[in-house]
């Protein structure tokens, strides 16, 4: 029989803004423990929340960014349970009035496009963090209260692979629209899944919530391992019951956390320390011309520019690398040529980073002032390389590195005709076989200038040399 | 006539002509606090930093310097409004060990204009009661009559300036906690409207009722007390974003004119006749004096006690989740587990009327029961308040009895909840729609116990209030001097 996995996502993101959801604290990462805290995000007696306007802002830019509908009237509530990360002993969150509404992403699956629909985005705050040492828990309340987006997918997608294509879509949309920092390592996106899996043209199956899920790769893995295990039990004959399982990354496995009957009663209510939040089309429309350049948006300036689409596709697949690409060409405008040199160069390089680190350590001012000198004849392309490791490893200045590696370019056609005289002497060999109507031995030429000046010989002008010398 | 009969504004005169100091007076209130120590009126008491900042307000006063409009008065502070450095219990036992690291916006408004504060109030723990019988440090005392209760839940706060402990305090406000004990002890307290006064730093009972009020001797000294302590505070979204007026300009301009309404849902027969003639002498004299009754309808109010129960028991249930033993409070010494930990804590620190209202608010908010009973609440709640809008619009001030009975016996109603909870059907409507209402003394039944009416505005129009209170309050206490 054939059966089909249903698969929902909630995706939580960590907003990027100065200061906590409902306090002055800072929002930062990293911190001394408990050192960005204070009465409100502890929760001491008498203390009263107070919505961080950037928040809701940025709340609204991804909503923006995703086509949802901003809701004009939106509602904070309480989450009420008990657990000692959570020091009012309720989140504040949205429930019936979330600020976003609707929208949804394209994402790029098996050489086509398919739209996963959202059904909100909502704004809440993050829980503290727990530290379990030996025989006892600590509470580090810097995270108490930083401001988190909830994006809930429809059950729209059907494969692991559909899952992790949206949640990277999610993750580049986040970076474009500048809201957040995704940093997984650092907790800034999560997400908890939901799957069931039914024979086409049935209805939909029991759905298990599956948690713990720390990387992209556990995700897919999990649903992986979560769609086979629902199908097995129902071949077996067994049914498949509505809990909450916990994903255990190392042992490839996932076990019931807990089930319906005792899942909490989190007893949603409007949160009366906070007023209603309006927020008016005018409000919306300003933010709307504050929305950055989003990845498709770039994509069409990219193509206007003369790259290929692939091109255009590889420099906007990350919203650094198109900030990268753009920060080169505001100081060198050869879009061409400064593409080619990322895809291929520093593209190589980030390949072999792990890929949560895939960031370019470059100036793109200095990667600009390097191709300028190249793209001039200055120096030519093994200068340009030896100038771009020395860059990536250590940084500097081009303009310096040219002087100290040695690796100014020798243009002076007297000099050259000299080197190369020397060599068509004592290589009568290949000079006959030129004379015969080899071109490719013109490589051989070129290579033995290079050799002789270090590298330094511009190919070109020795190729016009040999041209010459040999007629 | 001694120092501690006069009113607020009195020994301001006195204090800005400096016929007496600040020091004196804290003095004073100290000796009068130590001799009247079994009504049981204050859970703590901070005489050693009164006399320093009273001290430095002589001092200045005395240079010249500009001081604050309230400069050099003692106050007494319920023990829910944090004060920096002291102790705010709440009269729980939870919190029987807990010290404030900051201050409620409201004190700081009274800090900031010269205020002195002796000590903090006892209290029905956190605010839940209405005899004051529910507190973790004792029941408090009707300074009037020693046997009855002084009502709650700010029995201290009102039994304090009864008792000439201080000149002013403050009390807090979910469903009647300012109005009835001032009632029963005849003085003078108001509700302000909901979003006057900033709650910042004031414990939680029921965010969308709750409200910091003056308790005061005279409606004068109440209305200097607001004038401080109202307005908008950033660090409360509640808090409205209303001018503050001027509230002490119209406040001897007589009623000739006020429309004032009357409601038949506020003399319905649960009203004790003692406190009913009481109240229709006062009707008449305002009528005698140039006002003009007006009757208006309030089909609605019935609901508010039921609609009260629902809303500020779901809200305390939430607000007062945040006392789980892991940050402060009181821990319980022995638990298995960090369940065992809540529960024990809880167990142990929360007493039993307390714990009543969390069940109750947790029920009402439980999947299920949600619609039928918050939801519904929410929705009978707006009927209420435009009840009131409407009444508003043919009168300038409703007037009615603040409690349909005069003090009653400590005991009398604490094993009946439901006895005690009809208490407030007076009060709790008002809590409900959000506007202001002030009790106001209104002579004494035949046992010498006060009986209080309360006078109530539309939103905002406090000013109002204290216009037509004044007048009444000239006229009652004529004689008495």
């Amino acid at each position: 029989m054939e059966y089909e996995t249903v698969i929902g996502l909630e995706v939580h993101s960590e907003l990027n803004t100065a200061t906590k959801c409902f306090c002055g604290c800072k929002n930062e990462f990293g911190a001394p423990v408990n050192t960005n805290c204070c009465p409100i995000c502890i929760a001491l007696p008498g203390a009263l929340p107070i919505v961080n306007s950037e928040a809701v802002k940025k709340a609204i830019l991804m909503g923006l960014a995703v086509g949802c509908k901003i809701s004009n009237y939106s509602v904070f509530e309480r989450k009420n349970y008990f657990y000692p990360d959570l020091a009012k002993a309720y989140q504040i969150s949205q429930a019936e009035y979330p600020l976003c509404i609707g929208g949804g992403v394209e994402i790029d699956i098996d050489g086509g496009k398919k739209y996963i629909r959202l059904n909100h985005i909502h704004l809440e705050e993050d829980a503290a963090k727990l530290i379990h040492t030996k025989g006892e828990t600590l509470v580090d309340y810097n995270r108490g209260g930083v401001p988190l987006i909830e994006m809930v997918s429809e059950p729209d997608m059907n494969s692991a692979d559909e899952a992790v294509a949206f949640l990277e879509k999610l993750r580049t949309t986040l970076l474009y629209a500048g809201v957040s920092d995704c940093k997984m390592q650092e907790g800034s996106i999560k997400c908890d899944v939901n799957v069931s899996v039914h024979q086409k043209g049935k209805p939909l199956g029991t759905r298990v919530e599956l948690k713990n899920l720390n990387s992209f790769r556990a995700v897919h893995r999990a649903i992986e391992y979560e769609s086979s295990r629902q199908i097995e039990e129902l071949e077996k004959g067994g049914k498949i019951f509505q809990e909450t399982r916990r994903w255990d990354d190392e042992r490839g496995i996932s076990y019931a956390m807990r089930s319906k009957e005792d899942s909490q009663d989190y007893r949603y209510f409007p949160d009366p320390d906070i007023v209603p939040i309006s927020v008016s089309e005018e409000y919306i429309a300003s933010i709307k011309r504050e929305l950055p350049r989003l990845a498709e948006q770039r994509k069409t300036e990219y193509l206007q520019l003369g790259l290929t689409e692939s091109d255009a596709d590889l420099l906007t697949a990350q919203r650094d690398y198109a900030d990268f690409f753009e920060g080169v060409l505001k100081e060198f405008n050869e879009p061409k040529f400064v593409c080619n040199w990322i895809t291929a160069e520093v593209f190589k390089k980030l390949n072999t980073l792990d890929v949560e680190e895939r960031t370019i350590p470059l100036e793109p001012k200095a990667l600009a002032t390097m191709l300028k000198l190249y793209k001039t004849g200055e120096i030519n392309q093994a200068g340009a390389r030896k100038i771009f490791d020395e860059l990536w490893e250590n940084g500097g200045d081009p303009v310096q590195l040219v002087d100290s590696l040695g690796l100014k370019q020798m243009n002076d056609s007297g000099a050259l005709e000299k080197v190369l005289a020397n060599i068509i002497e004592t290589n009568p060999k290949a000079v006959q076989e030129y004379r015969d109507g080899n071109e490719k031995i013109m490589a051989f030429f070129v290579g033995q200038a290079m050799k002789a000046t270090s590298g330094k010989a511009n190919p070109k002008l020795v190729a016009e040399i040999v041209k010459k010398l040999i007629k | 006539m001694e120092l501690l009969d006069l009113s607020m504004s009195e020994i301001l005169t006195k204090l800005n002509n400096k016929e007496v100091t600040s020091v004196e007076l804290v003095k004073l209130c100290q000796k009068r606090i130590e001799e009247t120590k079994d009504l049981n009126a204050l859970i703590s008491t901070c005489f050693d930093t009164a006399l320093e900042q009273a001290k430095i307000i002589d001092s200045k006063r005395a240079k010249g310097e500009k001081v604050g409009e309230l400069a050099g008065v003692p106050m007494v502070i319920k023990d829910n409004i944090n004060i920096l450095g002291t102790k705010t219990t709440c009269a729980s036992k939870f919190l029987s060990n807990y010290t404030s690291i900051y201050t409620a916006t409201c004190v700081k408004k009274l800090l900031d204009a010269g205020v002195v504060v002796i000590g903090k109030a006892n209290m029905d723990e956190f605010a839940m009661g209405s005899s004051n019988e529910n507190s973790a440090f004792g029941p408090v005392k009707n300074p009037i009559d020693k046997t009855r209760v002084p009502g709650g839940s700010s029995g201290g706060s009102v039994c304090s300036v009864a008792s000439k402990q201080c000149f002013a305090s403050l009390g807090t406000e979910t469903g009647g906690s300012v109005r009835e004990p001032a009632s029963f002890c005849g003085v003078v307290g108001l509700k302000p409207t909901y979003g006057r006064v900033s709650r910042y730093g004031v414990v939680a009972f029921a965010s969308s009722l709750d409200q910091v009020g003056p308790v005061t001797r005279t409606v004068e000294d109440n209305a200097r007390i607001l004038s401080v302590i109202a307005g908008k505070d950033e660090m409360d979204m509640t808090s409205a974003n209303v001018a503050v007026p001027n509230y002490l300009a119209n406040i001897n301009k007589g009623v000739k004119g006020i429309k004032i309404g009357v409601a038949k849902q506020f003399f319905s027969d649960k009203l004790d006749g003692e406190v009913r003639s009481k109240l229709d002498d006062a009707i008449a004299w305002y009528q005698a004096n140039g006002a003009q009754i007006v009757d208006v309808d309030l089909p609605s109010i019935d609901a508010a006690l039921a609609v009260y129960y629902v809303l500020s028991s779901a809200e305390a249930a939430s607000n007062l989740a945040r006392f789980d033993g892991i940050r402060y409070g009181v821990r319980a010494d022995k638990y298995d587990d960090i369940i065992d930990l809540y529960f024990k804590s809880r167990t142990q620190g929360f007493g039993k009327e307390v714990k009543r209202r969390i069940m109750l608010g947790n029920y009402v908010l439980s999947s299920g029961y949600y619609d039928a009973f918050y939801r519904k609440a929410k929705r009978v709640q707006k009927v209420i308040k435009h009840e009131f809008i409407e009444a508003f619009k043919h009168c300038d001030v409703l007037l009615s009895p603040t409690t349909s009975t005069t003090a009653f016996k400590l005991g009398e109603k604490s094993n009946d909840p439901v006895a005690m909870y009809l208490s407030d059907v007076f009060t709790v409507p008002i809590n409900i729609a959000g506007v202001p209402s002030l009790s106001i003394p209104c002579g004494v039944d035949k046992q010498g116990l006060p009986v209080g009416m309360q006078i109530i505005g539309a939103h905002f129009e406090e000013a109002k209030i204290y216009q037509v209170a004044a007048a009444f309050e000239k006229h009652n206490t004529k004689g008495e001097k």
